[in-house]
């Protein structure tokens, strides 16, 4: 991979105590595309992820942005580029309502720099963005503390958490997970929007068949190692592949 | 048989959810709804030293030290998420600085206290922040210890006028200017940092309070923040030091004693953690209460534990948060 790659992660490590989470990874992620990362429980996506936003300091490898080296800076300065990241176990901000769990994003250097300090009413702005993102505007939900939203609408905060940073790039830690098919349905439009506004997503996902649809090209991790990478087709033909995931979802794929 | 169960339902007053916005006031009933409660505090606090005696007063102006640091204490904890029980640090910083700038150079309480209030916060605030990476309860415990660290050090170097302190200060005018300031710094603090903790970077504090990763996975640094947060409590505090020297005309080691970060605990738990003013109240009936059991000595401590205990045990919610949903709310009790 050249430098078309947006984001790049050379050989990337990290063991907690005697668990090798991740080893030797290395991907890239290209401009404007929604790349996949799949692979069984354990196999160091979520870690990955906390590599790539600096969540979790590696132990060995870098990750570029832009050809910037961004390993070692700090998580909210890595936000700040414009790397933005959801989070497998949510996290809300229970205390606050819906939409004011947005005000914290939009007070960020980063949206402050490229709005040059003139965003305006900021509620106005969170609430555009839930709607955006599948809150019904005036409806009672905005206003309700995050700690009464059901999941449905927490897996969305998070992802309207990063829609606030106005983000090149968005990592998504298993929003599907959890959700309806009927709730998944309202959230791929989100997804294919963003992508068509230019920004970059890598999504992380145990739901495959729903993921199939949004991606055209994925990485298998096993194991802390990139397994197999290529259009979806063809890697969950791989024998490899297949093992990894001892059958179970890959035949529903497949159908 | 049938058995009839009932529960114990609440529901929002109508008054209260029509005057939640500014706008939706039309009726004096509105306005008095949403008034009436902070004029009695207001017109209540003016009015205390109108009534009360000589000996009274004074304590009043001590209650007004311990309601500013149960503010303070209050705000960091339950909308910073910081457990601080630096009280006794804001105080000696503040006392001290005041003190030796009156003492020394001889400037008025006018020019101490406020350069002692800042300076005493700024002060206060590096202390704390190499500290406020720790979580919960090791924040607290270092917050807790500073102070003695700082008597030691004064006791050992002999500084400072060393364990005697430095007497003759320089005193208020008269009497009303002692009550009144204080009083007036009370009430000041708490509209102030109740119109900040629903600010932007109130939210941003209660953000970093219930999710400190999402904080920073919104591009902001949150020991930027939590210093600014310990630095707004910093000056609440400082400004009580700097005032009780000159309240008292004397600095001392025992500006640094336990009872200026413990006081502040019980008068939170009391009064009610989380509502801001229940601290404030609360440090307006502890003090004279701890003042009236003056003969029974250390055992002052013994009463506090009681106390906090109690109020733990049977009423957790505190003086405040009870009063308040009382106020906004009635209860009625529903068939099930
Ligand atoms: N902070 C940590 N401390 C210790 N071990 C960790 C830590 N984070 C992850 N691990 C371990 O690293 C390995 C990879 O975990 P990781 O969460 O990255 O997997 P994952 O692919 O995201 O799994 P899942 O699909 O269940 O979310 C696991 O064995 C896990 O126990
Ligand atoms: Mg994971």
């Amino acid at each position: 991979m050249g430098d078309e790659g947006l984001l790049q992660v050379r050989d990337i490590s990290k063991s907690f105590g005697g668990v090798k989470a991740v080893k030797d990874v290395s991907l890239s992620l290209i401009k404007g595309e929604i790349l996949g990362i799949i692979g069984p429980n354990g196999s160091g996506k979520t870690t990955l992820v906390n590599l790539i936003t600096g969540f979790v300091k590696p132990d060995a490898g870098e990750v570029l942005f832009k050809d910037r080296k961004i390993t070692g800076l700090q998580a909210h300065k890595i936000a700040n580029l414009g790397i933005t990241r959801t989070f497998q176990i949510m996290r809300p901000y229970h205390s606050l309502s819906a939409f004011k769990n947005l005000i914290v994003p939009l007070n960020s250097p980063r949206v402050r720099r490229t709005t040059g300090g003139r965003l305006g009413d900021r509620d106005a702005v969170a609430m555009d963005i839930l709607e955006e993102i599948g809150f019904e505007r005036d409806a009672y939900v905005p206003y309700k503390t995050a700690s009464s939203l059901p999941l449905g609408y927490l897996k969305r905060l998070e992802l309207a958490r990063c829609i606030a940073m106005r983000p090149e790039i968005i990592i998504c830690d298993e929003i599907f997970s959890g959700l309806s098919m009927a709730e998944i349905a309202t959230m791929v439009p989100v997804l294919e929007k963003l992508e068509m506004e230019g920004i970059t997503i890598m999504m992380i996902e145990h739901r495959l068949r729903e993921l199939f649809r949004l991606v055209n090209r994925v990485i298998v991790m096993n194991f802390g190692e990139v397994l197999a990478e290529g259009i979806p087709r063809e890697v969950m033909e791989r024998q490899d592949v297949r093992e990894a995931y001892l059958g179970t979802e890959v035949d529903s794929v497949r159908d | 048989m049938v058995i009839e169960e009932t529960r114990r339902k609440r529901l929002d007053r109508g008054i209260k959810v029509r005057t939640e916005s500014l706008y939706a006031l039309s009726t004096w009933r509105e306005m008095a709804y949403m008034i009436l409660p902070r004029l009695t505090l207001i017109l209540g606090l003016f009015i205390l030293p109108l009534v009360l005696s000589m000996y009274w007063q004074r304590v009043l102006c001590s209650a007004g030290i311990y309601a500013l640091l149960a503010l303070g204490f209050d705000f960091l904890a339950e909308y910073v998420g910081l457990v601080c029980l630096g009280g006794a640090l804001f105080i000696g910083s503040g006392g001290y600085i005041s003190g030796i700038l009156n003492a020394y150079l001889d400037w008025p309480p006018m020019l101490t206290i406020p350069i002692a209030t800042l300076g005493g916060s700024v002060i206060s605030t590096l202390i704390l922040l190499p500290c406020l990476r720790l979580r919960g309860i090791y924040f607290a415990i270092v917050s807790f210890m500073l102070p003695l660290l700082a008597v030691y050090i004064i006791i050992a170097l002999n500084v400072f006028g060393g364990t005697e302190g430095i007497s003759a200060l320089d005193t208020f005018p008269n009497i009303w200017v002692e009550q009144y300031i204080i009083l007036g710094a009370v009430i000041f603090s708490l509209f102030a940092i109740r119109r900040l903790v629903n600010k932007d970077i109130g939210l941003i504090f209660r953000g970093i309070m219930d999710n400190d990763q999402a904080v920073k996975a919104s591009g902001i640094n949150i020991t930027s923040y939590k210093t600014k947060a310990v630095f707004i409590a910093s000056i609440i505090g400082c400004f009580g030091g700097a005032y009780l020297s000159h309240l008292y005309s004397w600095l001392g080691i025992s500006l640094f004693a336990m009872d200026f970060s413990i006081v502040p605990i019980a008068a939170s738990v009391m009064g009610g953690m989380g509502t801001l003013v229940g601290p404030v109240v609360g440090a307006f009936i502890l003090t004279p209460m701890s003042e009236a059991l003056r003969g029974f000595g250390q055992l002052r401590v013994v009463l506090y534990c009681l106390i906090l205990i109690g109020f733990i045990v049977y009423k957790p919610e505190g003086l405040m948060n009870y009063l308040q949903r009382k106020y906004h709310q009635f209860e009625y009790w529903e068939r099930v």
